[in-house]
């Protein structure tokens, strides 16, 4: 092979800038045939694959990428879901950059391979020829578990010990399963049909799924012990992170959580079709820098703001969110205001936000996360005119399962602690893994806290 | 899908409706709430609980008609269905042995706070109930409340029934009534809340509030529910519902309440209630 191609990954097809912004369709098309084929070929199949440390479920990659090289895109799938339940969802939204493909030997001389995008293209392909293979269940060991909270910890919680012959039930406060994948990541970027998909594969697997259930309040943990074996709370991340500056509950506010539910969940966009009513702001600002930031700004702009901002105090180097995503969102128009930070919100009579004041900043020494910290430039207030801010700047783990739950200890930020190895609380029977532990993380990482947990309860009812 | 066992107008405007929701039945307290979507494509729409049969399984939630929603659950029949209703959600109502405590409820409150009053009650209080409404015909359950409480005393802004004009009247009602409360529970519309936390501050009695935000997820998760009690921010849908209304921010709190006003076409006005917002 070329030595140009082997230096250069096959590109994404993608939407025009120029059209997707008018819709909610997905962005990124996927790999064709041609390209998945030429993008393994760049694969050296390495002795000891780097890159499989780099991913917290340990997908054997060169493995399935093998398979895509061989023609095999059957046996690439099964090879992939042995370490993980969801690929078509981690190989659209995992932080490869930072995870399996930072890792890759190809990317010291040139890019590395597009794993993720391998790993989207087998399971895109998967669901396409509609014959989803579905392990041989396995026979019921008489056990029961219950699972709080339908994200990716706790689907995964469930395929594992489903897999294992447990007797599953998941309780989801919702109306809907998936958590964050359902009511937090925008269709353009994960179409809610493929979250589907996943959770109806694990309903097939026996797990049995209670919606509009809250775990706490609905029914105490302490209840729901005396009927089931064991507990796993994945309850996900829960009250958003304000910036505790003046002007915040001014209307025209909006946590990211609540911008992106009303839209992803309550389909604000098919607004008056659906209930739930979506303002139509002009002049967006999102605070913030991650991926939750850049997916707010863009749902912004498809709802037809007419500007939509990052507002960041830091540079572009620090931008948390991956850097495909702040592409996409400065091809489609977001504009970036950089080294920026709001002070005060203020509004009219009416109490609606009209504009927001900021200060210029500049980088100085690097902090305790290493990177260099902002400091205010003297006298460099100005004034933003805005209709909505949107603050994307964190949140803390769900609340309502500490708050009742009598001696499951908690960290100082609200936390779940937990051993980091099993998961296990220090209630006896309580696991817990995923945002609810970590606070705000990612999919594959509560994943890789379901899949741990799962199997220290296994070994806790069936010891070796 | 949850059942509808029963639905059917009370007074104008206002609906009773009655849902087999066992497992909300049995753990369900006095203050608490559900989030009931009325079709698919419904919101989530927030409303107190009322009453319960936990043999039964039943809860029984009492609502106005003032948007889409609500006109879809008012359309509903005995033997239907709702995709959701799901609780109870928030903390509980305080119920300590207070002394003498004085239940007011106008609109919907009326119902929520009707077991508030019959667990005040069960615990040994003094209970009065003061029940507000436009005009007599907009009463209603008062044979309920004079099952829990000790007296139970009626206002209507045309006098039509018990006392004439608005709660701004409370301390003279209180004299007149010779009641001495300990302590206030006030269900119902924001803006009658906001005129009983007035009236009482400067009689010292503590006043709780029902307070009712906009919501979405009710469980803590999105930050739309939140106000400003004692200068802080908190949440509605965890932290409350109920909070000291002496220190609530009662300004910015009625501002939030009107974001989606101009998108949402209620017919509102017409049932004359303004003081709902
Ligand atoms: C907008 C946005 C974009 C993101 N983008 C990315 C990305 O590109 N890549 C990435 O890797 N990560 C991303 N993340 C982070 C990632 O989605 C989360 O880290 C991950 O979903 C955490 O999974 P979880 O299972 O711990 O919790 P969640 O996904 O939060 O699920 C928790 C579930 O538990 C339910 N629940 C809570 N309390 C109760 C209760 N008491 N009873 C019953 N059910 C309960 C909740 O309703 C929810 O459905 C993003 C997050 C957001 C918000
Ligand atoms: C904790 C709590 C308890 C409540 N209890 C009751 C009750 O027992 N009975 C009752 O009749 N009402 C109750 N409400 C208010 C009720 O939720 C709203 O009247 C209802 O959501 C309106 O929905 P709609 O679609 O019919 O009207 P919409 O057309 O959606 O709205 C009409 C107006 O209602 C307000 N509103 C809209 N959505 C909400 C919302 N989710 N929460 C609050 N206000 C909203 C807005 O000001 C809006 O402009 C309660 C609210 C809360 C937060
Ligand atoms: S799951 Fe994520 S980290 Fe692991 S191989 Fe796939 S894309 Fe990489
Ligand atoms: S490190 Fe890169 S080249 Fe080596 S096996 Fe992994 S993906 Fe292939
Ligand atoms: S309703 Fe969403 S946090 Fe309270």
């Amino acid at each position: 092979m070329a030595g140009e191609t082997r230096k250069s990954r096959q590109p994404m097809p993608k939407q025009e800038p120029y059209e997707r912004v008018r819709n909610f369709d997905e962005v990124a098309l996927g790999y064709t045939e041609e390209q998945a084929l030429a993008e393994a070929g760049r694969c050296l199949d390495c002795k000891k694959p780097l890159c499989r440390d780099g991913c917290p479920v340990g997908i054997d990659i060169p493995g399935f990428i093998r398979c895509i090289a061989g023609g095999d895109f059957g046996s690439g799938i099964k090879v992939i879901k042995e370490t993980n339940a969801l690929p078509a969802v981690c190989g659209r939204v995992c932080p490869q950059e930072e995870q399996c493909e930072i890792k890759c030997v190809l990317g010291k001389k040139g890019e590395p391979v597009a794993i993720g995008r391998l790993e989207r293209f087998l399971a895109d392909y998967e669901a396409a020829e509609g014959k989803a293979e579905s392990p041989a269940l396995a026979v019921s060991n008489g056990r029961k578990i219950a699972i709080v909270g339908s994200g990716p910890a706790g689907i995964t919680v469930a395929n594992d010990m489903a897999l294992l012959g447990y007797d599953v039930t998941i309780f989801e406060a919702l109306h809907a399963a998936g958590g964050v994948l359902t009511y937090g990541i925008p269709e353009f970027r994960l179409p809610k049909a493929i979250v589907q998909r996943e959770v109806e594969y694990v309903q097939s697997l026996g797990v049995k799924l209670l919606l509009d259930f809250i775990v706490g309040k609905t029914r105490t943990i302490e209840s729901i012990q005396e009927e089931f074996d064991g507990i796993f709370v994945g309850a996900g991340a829960g009250l958003p992170w304000f910036m505790g500056i003046p002007g915040e509950n001014l209307n025209g506010v909006y946590s990211a959580n609540e911008y992106l539910t009303r839209c992803n969940l309550m389909k604000g966009f098919r607004f008056p079709a659906h209930d739930t009513p979506m303002k139509q702001p002009s002049r967006v600002l999102v605070f913030g820098g991650g991926n939750v930031a850049m997916d707010a700004a863009r749902t912004a702009l498809r709802l037809g703001a007419a500007e939509s901002h990052i507002v960041y105090r830091r540079s572009r180097e620090e931008l948390p969110a991956r850097a495909e995503e702040a592409e996409n969102a400065e091809e489609e128009g977001v504009i970036f205001d950089y080294l920026t930070l709001p002070v005060r919100l203020i509004g009219n009579e009416q109490g609606w936000l009209t504009e927001v004041e900021c200060l210029k900043m500049e980088l100085g020494e690097p902090d305790a996360s290493g990177r260099r910290k902002p400091v205010e430039i003297k006298d460099s207030s100005f004034l933003m005119k805005a209709d909505a801010v949107i603050v994307a700047i964190g949140n803390s783990p769900n609340p309502l399962i500490p708050m009742t739950t009598p001696g499951l200890k908690v960290g100082k930020k609200g936390n779940i602690e937990v051993d980091e190895e099993t998961g296990k609380t220090s209630r006896d029977g309580i696991w817990a893994g995923g945002d609810v532990v970590t606070g705000a993380a990612t999919v594959i990482s509560a994943m890789g806290a379901g899949r741990k947990a799962a199997k220290a309860m296994n070994e806790t009812f069936f010891p070796k | 899908m949850y059942k509808v066992v029963e639905r059917r107008m009370i007074v104008p405007n206002l609906h009773e409706l009655v849902v087999e929701a066992p497992a909300v039945a049995r753990s369900v307290q006095p203050g608490n709430f559900v989030i009931v979507r009325a079709d698919e494509n419904g919101e989530r729409v927030p409303l107190s609980v009322a009453d319960w049969d936990r043999e039964a399984g039943t809860v029984t939630v009492i609502f106005m008609q003032v948007g889409a929603s609500t006109a879809k659950l008012a359309r509903l029949k005995a033997g239907g269905s709702i995709p959701t209703f799901a609780g109870p959600l928030g903390q509980e109502t305080e119920i300590g042995a207070f002394g003498t405590v004085l239940c007011i409820g106008g609109c919907y409150g009326i119902g929520s706070v009707y077991p508030v009053a019959r667990a005040l009650k069960e615990k040994g209080n003094t209970v009065f109930a003061l029940l507000e409404a436009r005009s007599n015909f907009l009463l209603y359950w008062q044979d309920r409340f004079k099952e829990v409480a000790d007296r139970v005393i009626e206002i209507t802004r045309d006098g039509t029934k018990g006392y004439k004009g608005h709660l701004t009247r409370l301390s003279e009602i209180l004299t007149l009534e010779g009641i001495k409360p300990d302590r206030i529970v006030v269900n119902g519309c924001t803006f009658q809340m906001m005129k009983v936390s007035e009236a009482t501050r400067p009689m010292g009695i503590k006043t709780m509030v029902n307070m009712n935000p906009i919501m979405i997820d009710g469980t803590g998760m999105c930050g739309v529910c939140r106000l400003t009690v004692a200068g802080a921010t908190k949440f509605a849908c965890v932290d409350g519902p109920d909070f000291d209304g002496h220190e609530v921010d009662w300004k910015e709190f009625l501002n939030r309440r009107r974001t989606y006003n101009p998108e949402e076409v209620h017919p509102l006005r017409k049932s004359g209630c303004a003081s709902h917002f």
